[in-house]
C-alpha cells in the first residue's frame, strides 16, 4: 500500500509495508499514481502530453528500481507475525506446556463466545487476530486520587471520580500494585508507573511512599522503574517541584493556552479560573528541571478550534515541550469537535508544522509531542501492530485496588478486569483487549497509517462505535494529519541538511 | 533535488525483515505518556537503539 500527498511545497510519498518514505518530483508522483492502474506504455502514453517521453521512461526505471527494492508497493505479511509464537512481552521467560494449554484453552474459548455481555464485537471473527503478547504486565496507571481539587467541566474522569465515590489509595494498595507489577513483569527490566487521578497532588505523600518502595526494591528485582505525574498544578510547591525533578521520568502539566481559553473549563469548585495560580509554578517546575521531559498539555475543543494560538501563548510563557490533545467527550456537549472543525483543525496542524520549521531555522525549536517521530530508532514492527497494550501490558489500578485496562475505562464497572489480590480475573474480557491489534480491525486495515498508529485507542473507539475493534473516524482523521505533518518536517529538515 | 536526481529516500527503520531482537518489548507503552487520550506508536523510541 502506497499513500502519497502534498504539503508544504513537497510530494511525499509513503510505502506502508517497508516504512519507506520518498520525496520525488512531480513527474515521479504522477507515475506513482498510475503505477497500479496502467502498464509502462499506459503510463507513457497517459502523461505524454505534459512529460517529455524519455524524462517518462528513465523516471519509470527510477520507480521501478525502487518496487524492486521493496521500497514501494512492497509487501509483506505482517498480520503473520502475530502468530510467530514469538515471546514478545514474555521474554526469557519460559512458559510450561501447561501454561501454554491454558492459553490455547482460552483461545478457543474465545472462539465460541462474545465478551462483556455481548457489548465488544460479536460478528468479528477476534480469534483470528489473537496476538502473542499474553501475560507480561509492564505498565500501571494508579489512579491514587479519585478526587480533584478543580472542577473542569470537560474532563473525562468527572471530577477524577469516575462516577464513583471520592476516594484515595492507600500506600498499602501503591506498595501492593508495586509488587504486582515486579511479579508480573517476567523478564521486562522497564517498568512504568504512572501517578493519576483526579489530582495525584492531594495523595503526595502517598505518591513518595510508593516511588521511595519502589526504588528500595527495583535494584534486588533487576528492575527500573520510570515514573510519571499527571497534575494540575494547583498544589505544586518547592517539595513537589524537587521530587518530581529528582523521581519523575516525565512530568505532565495541563494548561489550555490563553488565560481565557484555559480559565473557560480549568476552573475550581468555586468557579475561579486557576490559570493565575497554577502558571507561576510550572514555570518554576520547568526551569528546575534538569532530568527527564515533561509536557505542557492541552485540550482543545470546539470552542478554541484555533488552538494554534494557544500554543503559542505557551511558547511565550517558555515552555517548549507541548502537547495539545483534542476534547475527549460525548459528541452532544457544547464543546465537542463537529464535522465543520475538521477543515480548521487540519489548517492549524499545517500552521503548526511550518511554526516549528520556522522556530527551527531560527534557532529556537520545540517540541509539539504529536509531531514527534523518530524514523531510524523508532518502534519495530511488532509494537507497530499489537496495539496500545490497554488490558493486557497496561493495566489502571483504582483506589480499592481494583484492575481495569485503562485509566479511560474506569468509570465503567463492566470493565473491571480483576483486582491486586486476585490479578486479571476476567479472560474472557482481557483476551477481547489482547485481540485489539491493528489487523482486528477492519478500518486499520485499510488504512495508510496503521504502521504509525498501531490501531487507535480502544477506549475511544469503544466510546464513539460502541466497539473495541471499532474506530473513531474523527481522531483517525486527526491522526493521520498529524502523521503527514510529522513527516512533512522531517523530510523538510532533511533538504535542508542536504543543500 | 538536482535534475538528475527524482527521488530522494529518507533514512527510516527496516520493517519488512525483522531483526531478532525485534519484540522485546522493553519499550514505552504506548498511552504511559504525554496524552492519555489517544495511541500512536510514531513518537516512541526503541529501547534498543537507545541503549
Ligand atoms: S524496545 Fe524496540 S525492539 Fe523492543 S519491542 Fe520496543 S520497539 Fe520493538
Ligand atoms: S488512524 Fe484510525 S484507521 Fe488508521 S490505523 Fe489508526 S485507528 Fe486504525
Ligand atoms: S485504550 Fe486508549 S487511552 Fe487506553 S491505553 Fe489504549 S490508547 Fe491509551
Amino acid at each position: 500500500m502506497v499513500h502519497q500527498y502534498k504539503l508544504n511545497g513537497f510530494n511525499i510519498v509513503l510505502d506502508v509495508d517497508s516504512g519507506s518514505i520518498h520525496l520525488v518530483d512531480d513527474l515521479v508522483y504522477e507515475i506513482i499514481m498510475l503505477f497500479e492502474k496502467a502498464d509502462r506504455d499506459g503510463i507513457i502514453r497517459a502523461l505524454s502530453d505534459r512529460f517529455d517521453s524519455d524524462d517518462i521512461r528513465s523516471a519509470l526505471d527510477e520507480v521501478q528500481e525502487l518496487v524492486k527494492q521493496q521500497k514501494l508497493f512492497s509487501q509483506a505479511d505482517h498480520a503473520a507475525r502475530l502468530f510467530e509464537g514469538r515471546e514478545y512481552a514474555v521474554g526469557a521467560v519460559s512458559r510450561t506446556t501447561k501454561e501454554r494449554g491454558a492459553v490455547e484453552k482460552r483461545r478457543t474459548a474465545k472462539e465460541e463466545c462474545s465478551t462483556a455481555d455481548g457489548r465488544l464485537d460479536a460478528h468479528v471473527n477476534t480469534s483470528k487476530y489473537h496476538c502473542w503478547n499474553e501475560n507480561v504486565i509492564k505498565a500501571l496507571c494508579l489512579n491514587v486520587a479519585h478526587t480533584c481539587n478543580l472542577d473542569c467541566s470537560y474532563c473525562f474522569a468527572g471530577q477524577g471520580k469516575y462516577k464513583g465515590e471520592q476516594a484515595l489509595m492507600v500506600v498499602e494498595t501503591g506498595r501492593k500494585a508495586i509488587d504486582f507489577l515486579i511479579e508480573h513483569s517476567g523478564s521486562r527490566r522497564n517498568l512504568e508507573v504512572d501517578f493519576f487521578g483526579g489530582e495525584p497532588l492531594l495523595n503526595w505523600q502517598m505518591v513518595k511512599d510508593v516511588v521511595a518502595y519502589a526504588r528500595s526494591i527495583e535494584e534486588q528485582y533487576g528492575k527500573r522503574f520510570r515514573f510519571t505525574l499527571t497534575t494540575n498544578g494547583v498544589l505544586i510547591d518547592d517539595d513537589v517541584i524537587d521530587f518530581t525533578n529528582k523521581e519523575m521520568h516525565n512530568v505532565v502539566l495541563s494548561l489550555d493556552g490563553r488565560p481565557h481559553v484555559h480559565d473557560r473549563f480549568r476552573v475550581d469548585i468555586g468557579g475561579n479560573g486557576s490559570y493565575a495560580r497554577v502558571v507561576p509554578k510550572f514555570l518554576e517546575l520547568v526551569r528546575r528541571r534538569d532530568q527527564g521531559t515533561y509536557y505542557v498539555r492541552g485540550t482543545y475543543t470546539h470552542l478554541n478550534v484555533d488552538f494554534l494560538n494557544d500554543i503559542l501563548h505557551m511558547l511565550d510563557l517558555g515552555f517548549r515541550e507541548i502537547s495539545m490533545e483534542p476534547v475527549v467527550c460525548r459528541p452532544e456537549e457544547p464543546y465537542a469537535l463537529t464535522d465543520e472543525d475538521m477543515p480548521i483543525i487540519m489548517r492549524q496542524y499545517e500552521e503548526l508544522a511550518e511554526e516549528i520549521l520556522r522556530r527551527e531555522r531560527e534557532g529556537d525549536p520545540f517540541q509539539f509531542y504529536h509531531f514527534m517521530i523518530d524514523l531510524e530508532h523508532g518502534p519495530c514492527i511488532y509494537k507497530r501492530i499489537i496495539g496500545c497494550g490497554a488490558g493486557t501490558e497496561y493495566l489502571a489500578v483504582t483506589p480499592s485496588g481494583d484492575l481495569y485496562p485503562c485509566h479511560q475505562l474506569v468509570d465503567d464497572p463492566s470493565f473491571r478486569i480483576g483486582n491486586l489480590e486476585d490479578g486479571v480475573t476476567e479472560h474472557d474480557l482481557q483476551d477481547a483487549f489482547r485481540t485489539c491489534n491493528v489487523f482486528a480491525r477492519e478500518a486499520c486495515r485499510a488504512c495508510w497509517a496503521k504502521l504509525y498508529c498501531a490501531g487507535g485507542c480502544a477506549a475511544n473507539a469503544f466510546h464513539m462505535s460502541g466497539s473495541l475493534l471499532g474506530t473513531d473516524a474523527f481522531g483517525c482523521e486527526l491522526f493521520k494529519k498529524r502523521i503527514e505533518c510529522a513527516i512533512m518536517i522531517k523530510v523538510a529538515k532533511a533538504v535542508a541538511s542536504a543543500t | 533535488m538536482s535534475d538528475k536526481k527524482r527521488v530522494f529516500t529518507l533514512p527510516t527503520r527496516q520493517l519488512i525483515d525483522a531483526d531478532r531482537r525485534d519484540g522485546c518489548g522493553e519499550c514505552q507503552t504506548s498511552c504511559q505518556s504525554a496524552c492519555k487520550t489517544s495511541c500512536g506508536v510514531a513518537n516512541q523510541v526503541c529501547e534498543q537503539e537507545r541503549e
